[in-house]
């Protein structure tokens, strides 16, 4: 860790939370008279993965956003490793250099090259000199098998490709915890193996994952727990294990019938 | 695009120009009447201008004063100033043109070739030298920098810190002996044109940005300020401006300091300018996808990091056009200061017909600024359109 990183974590008060890394607590989120989220309690673990599931609208975009502050929630608590998420930007800032995102769309920045890509935000935020950013850069593309594809736009790569490059983006930052909001939705089907193949072998290494996915051969064999969603509430959660064989709800069978007999 | 263009010429290539001209100027009976017309009109318009131009026009006006219309009442002695700044810009560019454009010998043999014709065109040697040496500082810097695109960014600071260098070099430092005060009454022609086009550029463009990301702010302060500016402004025409500015400027300083007439103009000018430029930078800022945004911020960069790497790159490659468009038109109105009583080109040009012994030579005049004006304006959307090719790479 370097002088300026130290510098910038201990400016933010860190509770103690044992071994849980997120911690949920009753939040509500509502857009303007809708409530997207109605009271969502969920703690994380560190190493863990947990796999969001449920209908369109059900809020699983909205519960992970909150999480990074995209969206603001609007009551409860949210703690992220020790750090409780404020209006104090730098709580807002510090969270999310420790959380990385990778959206359904990418969303790479198409006027930089992949390796400029990876690099940008450990050189202005961690303030890295070039040459390490570049070499971390590297290990991660090579990590994800793309590390031939560096100096090429964004533009000029397949969806699959790109959303590697988006996990090394995030990676790149070394946070403790990666959030993915369908990172395989927008792919064709033949590109959706070799996102899923980075992300199990991700989890395989140990970093703690929020995923919301419809892939239910992913959150089977990768998951820890599975959380099912409806209507802006947690319904049922649970290991692959009972959520495959033994769910408990009417709503949770409905949804795994609809969705498995597809 | 380079297979598509392959077949198409594989497909239509024996004769041509023929085949060209006859799919596309006559290929319907209507086109070929529209070709023929217009093609004749052009003739006729052309052969009258060519005829004045050559036979009828007494160009001496535009000889006699050519030093006025390229430098107003400038002082003799500081013309060395003028040659230096020229020369900075002329290796500037050189640099510029070597770190950007790769290994091509064109600009330089163009300005080899400039070069002879001034050689051995009849002007006084205290024109013709120095204007050798501006070429001279160009092709030698040109040279030696060809393809070294590390110089790129150092540039960049060049040419900001050259602008100030230049405009201490023209006025000058009061007490200065080497370098002593021009007033900047004494600035004019195209010289003052040009002065006043740049620097309204260069001042409105920080200031633009700042209201087009103050519009879209979420602090209600800074968010109604730049609404009220933005929509104020261009309410206004801009000869309203200048004469506000002429006006209102004088009453937020303490009574008996005089503000300088250009510096008047220049302010209003700017501001002017910003209020467009913002809506611009705004129409491209609406461009951006929310997704960059959150990517950007996900990522941990604040605001102004999310905005200088991220979002304004974007915003502005996509409004270049539109951006360069209003340069252009700020250019062509740098002759409304010509009401505040500055004699830029425009002034220039009519204080010189209103002289007894040129009446009557307005036309020669005013095609001579014309001409100027369009070479301005026309190398302005040339360099714009350059520039939107090579930023273009990997946008898509
Ligand atoms: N910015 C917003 N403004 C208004 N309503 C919103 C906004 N974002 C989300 N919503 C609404 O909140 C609800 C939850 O949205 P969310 O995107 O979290 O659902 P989701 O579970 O991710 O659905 P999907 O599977 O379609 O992605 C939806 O009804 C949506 O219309
Ligand atoms: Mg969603």
């Amino acid at each position: 860790m370097t002088i300026q990183e130290a510098a910038a974590v201990t400016d933010v008060q860190r509770a103690d939370v044992g071994d849980y890394i997120i911690i949920l607590e009753k939040v509500r989120k509502r857009f303007g008279d809708f409530e997207a989220l109605r009271g969502i309690t969920l703690r994380v673990k560190r190493q863990e993965v947990v796999v969001i599931i449920g209908p369109s609208g059900s809020g699983k975009s909205t519960l992970v956003r909150c999480i990074n502050h995209l969206e603001k929630h609007d009551a409860g608590r949210i703690v992220v490793d020790g750090i409780e998420l404020t209006r104090d930007i730098r709580n807002i800032e510090a969270i999310r250099r420790e959380v990385g995102m990778v959206f359904q769309q990418f969303n790479l920045f198409p006027h930089m090259t992949v390796l400029d890509n990876v690099t940008l935000a450990p050189r202005l935020v961690r303030k890295w000199p070039r040459e390490k950013a570049e070499r971390i850069a590297m290990e991660l593309l090579e990590r994800v098998g793309i590390a031939d594809q560096a100096h090429k736009y964004p533009g000029q790569l397949s969806g699959g490709q790109q959303q590697r490059v988006a996990i090394a983006r995030a990676l790149a930052m070394q946070p403790k915890i990666m959030l993915f909001d369908e990172p395989t939705s927008a792919l064709d089907p033949e590109m959706i193996k070799e996102v899923l193949d980075v992300m199990r072998e991700l989890a395989r290494s140990g970093m703690t994952m929020l995923v919301v996915t419809h892939e239910m051969g992913f959150a089977r064999e990768v998951a820890d727990r599975i959380v099912f969603m409806d209507a802006g509430l947690i319904v049922e959660e649970g290991t692959p294990e009972h959520f495959f064989t033994n769910p408990q709800h009417e709503r949770t069978k409905l949804f795994l019938s609809q969705i498995l007999h597809h | 695009m380079t297979a598509q263009a392959n077949l198409s010429s594989d497909k239509k290539s024996p004769p041509a120009i023929l085949e060209w001209m006859k799919e596309n100027l006559f290929t319907p009976w209507y086109n070929a009447v529209i070709t023929v017309a217009l093609a004749a009109l052009i003739f006729v318009v052309l052969r009258a201008l060519f005829r004045w131009a050559l036979y009828e026009a007494k160009w001496e006006v535009v000889l006699v004063n050519l030093r006025l219309f390229a430098v107003g009442p400038y002082p003799e002695e500081a013309f060395w100033r003028i040659w230096v700044a020229l020369g900075l810009v002329g290796a500037l560019a050189g640099l510029s043109w070597g770190a950007w454009g790769g290994r091509n010998w064109a600009p330089s043999v163009v300005a080899g070739v400039l070069g002879a014709i001034v050689l051995v065109l009849p002007a006084s040697p205290n024109v013709k030298w120095p204007l050798i040496g501006v070429l001279a500082a160009f092709i030698l810097t040109h040279v030696a920098s060809m393809g070294r695109s590390r110089l790129q960014r150092p540039l960049v600071w060049g040419w900001v810190l050259s602008f100030f260098v230049i405009l201490v070099l023209l006025k000058g430092l009061g007490g200065s002996q080497v370098l002593a005060d021009v007033p900047t009454s004494k600035w004019g022609g195209l010289l003052l044109t040009v002065l006043l086009a740049l620097i309204a550029i260069v001042a409105s463009f920080p200031l633009g940005v700042l209201l087009a990301l103050g519009r879209r702010s979420e602090l209600p302060v800074v968010k109604l300020f730049s609404i009220l500016y933005i929509e104020t402004v261009r309410g206004v025409p801009l000869v309203t401006v200048l004469w506000a500015s002429a006006i209102i400027l004088p009453l937020f300083f303490p009574k008996g300091v005089r503000v300088d007439n250009l510096i008047r103009a220049m302010v209003g000018m700017t501001l002017f300018s910003a209020a467009y430029l913002a809506e611009n930078v705004r129409g491209g800022l609406q461009g951006v996808p929310r997704g960059q945004y959150e990517a950007a911020y996900a990522l941990g960069l604040n605001y102004y990091q999310a905005m200088r790497h991220i979002i304004l790159p974007q915003a502005l490659r996509a409004v270049i056009p539109a951006i360069v468009g209003q340069f252009i038109g700020l250019f062509k109105d740098t002759t409304l200061v010509a009401i505040v009583g500055l004699l830029e080109l425009l002034g220039i040009a009519l204080s010189v017909i209103a002289q007894p012994e040129f009446i009557g030579l307005q036309r020669e005049v005013f095609i001579f600024i014309a001409a100027i004006y369009w070479v301005f304006t026309y190398a302005m959307s040339y360099s714009s359109r350059r520039l939107e090719a090579r930023l273009g790479v990997g946008t898509r």
